[in-house]
């Protein structure tokens, strides 16, 4: 077990040192975000104020598209390198492997949340940080379910061609639970009378999804990357 | 051989069913005429306002015509590709004992 | 034996396909909706046998993931296209029927939207075995695990989504001339499946019996 976390860890910190030095995926990611939230405000903004509703989805549609492209791009820059394959060929658990690379998608999609997040609330005038506990549960569990079918799809993806369209193409229909989850959990909190109730079951929702997929994942993940 | 008996079946079913679904429709029709005493109890269609009411004949041939279509042309397609791929088998087998 | 099998179930399927028409005009007449009410005798065996091949697709690609048995890649991905059709000939019948029960062409009622990404969720299993290159099978089974997994969690939570807002359902309750035809279309919809999962699995074998073939020739 101790070993298994030292894998994930070390494939973890690797992925956050490379990014460290050059940032490119980071600040890509996280302008693509800004632009998505910009491009839905002409859609949503009615007498300058954004109609019922428009933040949350807005909110969720642009960590999902933002989440995608970050999936695309980590593992682009693994089959440069054939880094991928390397690790895949090393004497350790694959299991290990692919929770090292959950943990280090999850630790970039949770940066560029940490500005979309406040940007979104300042822009809509929407009450993100009246629960922050209930709004931090929501994006962190909803993000770890994106990320866990999304790391496995582009991973697994990483041998296939066409594999830019395909990601998304495979990925929202599954993740669809987890959209529906935050947009109608972080909705519930907007309202003028929030209902924690709601997003509480939304949240539950949520801790089941994250681990039934990260299980699945786990159990599929060794299967598949095998050639 | 047996792709072209299964094509001659085929033909033959959608033929058969072309026939039948033709006199179904006269039937379908028939009873739809028949039957309007039974809209008592709600709103006869003739009550509501212009704008609900809604020819529902083309609708339902609609519905049926692409479910027919659908599953005829799917079968179609299997047969078409498993004719191919026989084909190609068959060729590359003779070309093998040639050799 | 498939073989000798194949005949006489696409022969009776067709019958039965053919004699439906006939019990479906038979059917009462259902008073609120008229005439528009008979697609439900295709539209729901049709759902049916979609989520019967979704199934099938499912257990066809956890087999060929965990225990690499080639037929049951090529039994999955036969279901993941009939899923696909059958899901088609659904998505096109219900709007047709709800456009009169209901007044418009699409509700975003919580089965509705199961349906529709579930249907979502085969076209892209097809998709990627089209278009992701050699290997994608692989790929394509662990999507179809995935797509599995995943009904509860979206039923559930459109449900919820959905109650939000409730919408009125109108189902009829049958009456047992109704049940006669409707079993009657199931009966026939499930041969055909059959039927066509059997030429679909062979299609696949032959397949992959010409890809022997030339892989023997360049030995």
């Amino acid at each position: 077990m101790t070993r298994f976390a030292r894998v994930a860890w070390l494939v973890m910190r690797k992925d956050l040192t490379v990014e460290a030095r050059s940032r490119e995926l980071l600040l890509t990611t996280l302008f693509f975000a800004v632009s998505t939230v910009l491009v839905f405000a002409f859609g949503f903004v009615r007498d300058g104020r954004a109609v019922e509703d428009a933040a949350a989805g807005i909110l969720w549609i642009a960590i999902a598209f933002a989440g995608t492209l970050a999936l695309g791009r980590t593992f682009e820059r693994e089959r440069y390198h054939d880094v991928l394959h390397a690790l895949l060929l090393a004497p350790v658990d694959r299991p290990a492997i692919y929770v090292g690379k959950l943990l280090g998608i999850v630790a970039l999609m949770t940066t560029v949340e940490l500005v979309v997040v406040p940007l979104v609330a300042l822009l809509f005038q929407a009450g993100l940080f009246r629960y922050p506990l209930h709004v931090a549960a929501l994006l962190g569990l909803g993000t770890t379910g994106f990320a866990a079918v999304g790391t496995l799809f582009a991973a697994m993806l990483v041998r296939a061609r066409s594999r830019d369209v395909l990601l998304p193409v495979l990925l929202y229909p599954v993740t669809i639970p987890v959209i529906i989850a935050g947009v109608r959990g972080t909705a519930a909190l907007l309202q003028p009378e929030a209902d924690l109730a709601m997003a509480g079951a939304w949240i539950g929702m949520l801790v089941f999804f994250d681990v039934v997929f990260i299980t699945l994942s786990l159990w599929t993940f060794e299967p598949v990357m095998t050639e | 051989m047996h792709m072209r008996r299964l094509m001659l079946i085929l033909t033959l079913a959608i033929v058969a069913t072309c026939v039948v679904a033709s006199g179904g429709d006269v039937q379908a029709a028939a009873s739809s005429a028949a039957q309007p005493a039974q809209q008592d109890e709600f709103v006869p269609i003739d009550e509501l306002p212009p704008g609900d009411r809604l020819p529902a004949a083309p609708l339902l041939v609609a519905a049926y015509a692409f479910a027919w279509l659908a599953v005829f042309g799917y079968l179609w397609s299997i047969w078409r590709r498993l004719a191919k791929v026989e084909q190609e088998l068959a060729d590359v087998a003779r070309r093998a004992a040639e050799r | 034996m498939t073989q000798r099998l194949f005949l006489p179930v696409i022969a009776v399927a067709m019958l039965l396909f053919a004699g439906a028409p006939v019990l479906i005009a038979w059917a009462p007449y259902e008073s609120t909706m008229g005439l528009v009410q008979k697609i439900f005798y295709f539209h729901v065996p049709s759902w049916v046998m979609m989520f019967l091949s979704a199934f099938v697709c499912g257990v066809g690609s956890a087999i060929y993931l965990f225990k690499g048995r080639a037929a049951a890649d090529r039994v999955a991905v036969a279901a993941a296209e009939l899923a696909v059709v059958f899901g088609l000939i659904g998505l096109v019948t219900g709007p047709l029927w709800a456009r009169k029960a209901w007044g418009v062409w699409w509700q975003w009622d919580a089965r509705l939207t199961m349906a529709l990404v579930l249907w979502m969720i085969f076209v892209a299993y097809l998709l990627l075995r089209e278009y992701g290159g050699p290997g994608s099978e692989k790929l394509a089974a662990g999507v179809a695990l995935f797509g599995m997994a995943n009904v509860p969690f979206v039923y559930w939570s459109v449900n919820v989504w959905r109650t939000i807002h409730p919408t009125t359902n109108v189902v009829p309750t049958l009456v047992p001339g109704m049940r006669g035809a409707l079993w009657w279309s199931l009966v026939a919809f499930l041969l055909l499946f059959t039927a066509a999962m059997m030429a679909r699995v062979r299609l696949e074998g032959q397949r992959a019996a010409l890809d022997q073939v030339y892989r023997d020739l360049d030995d």
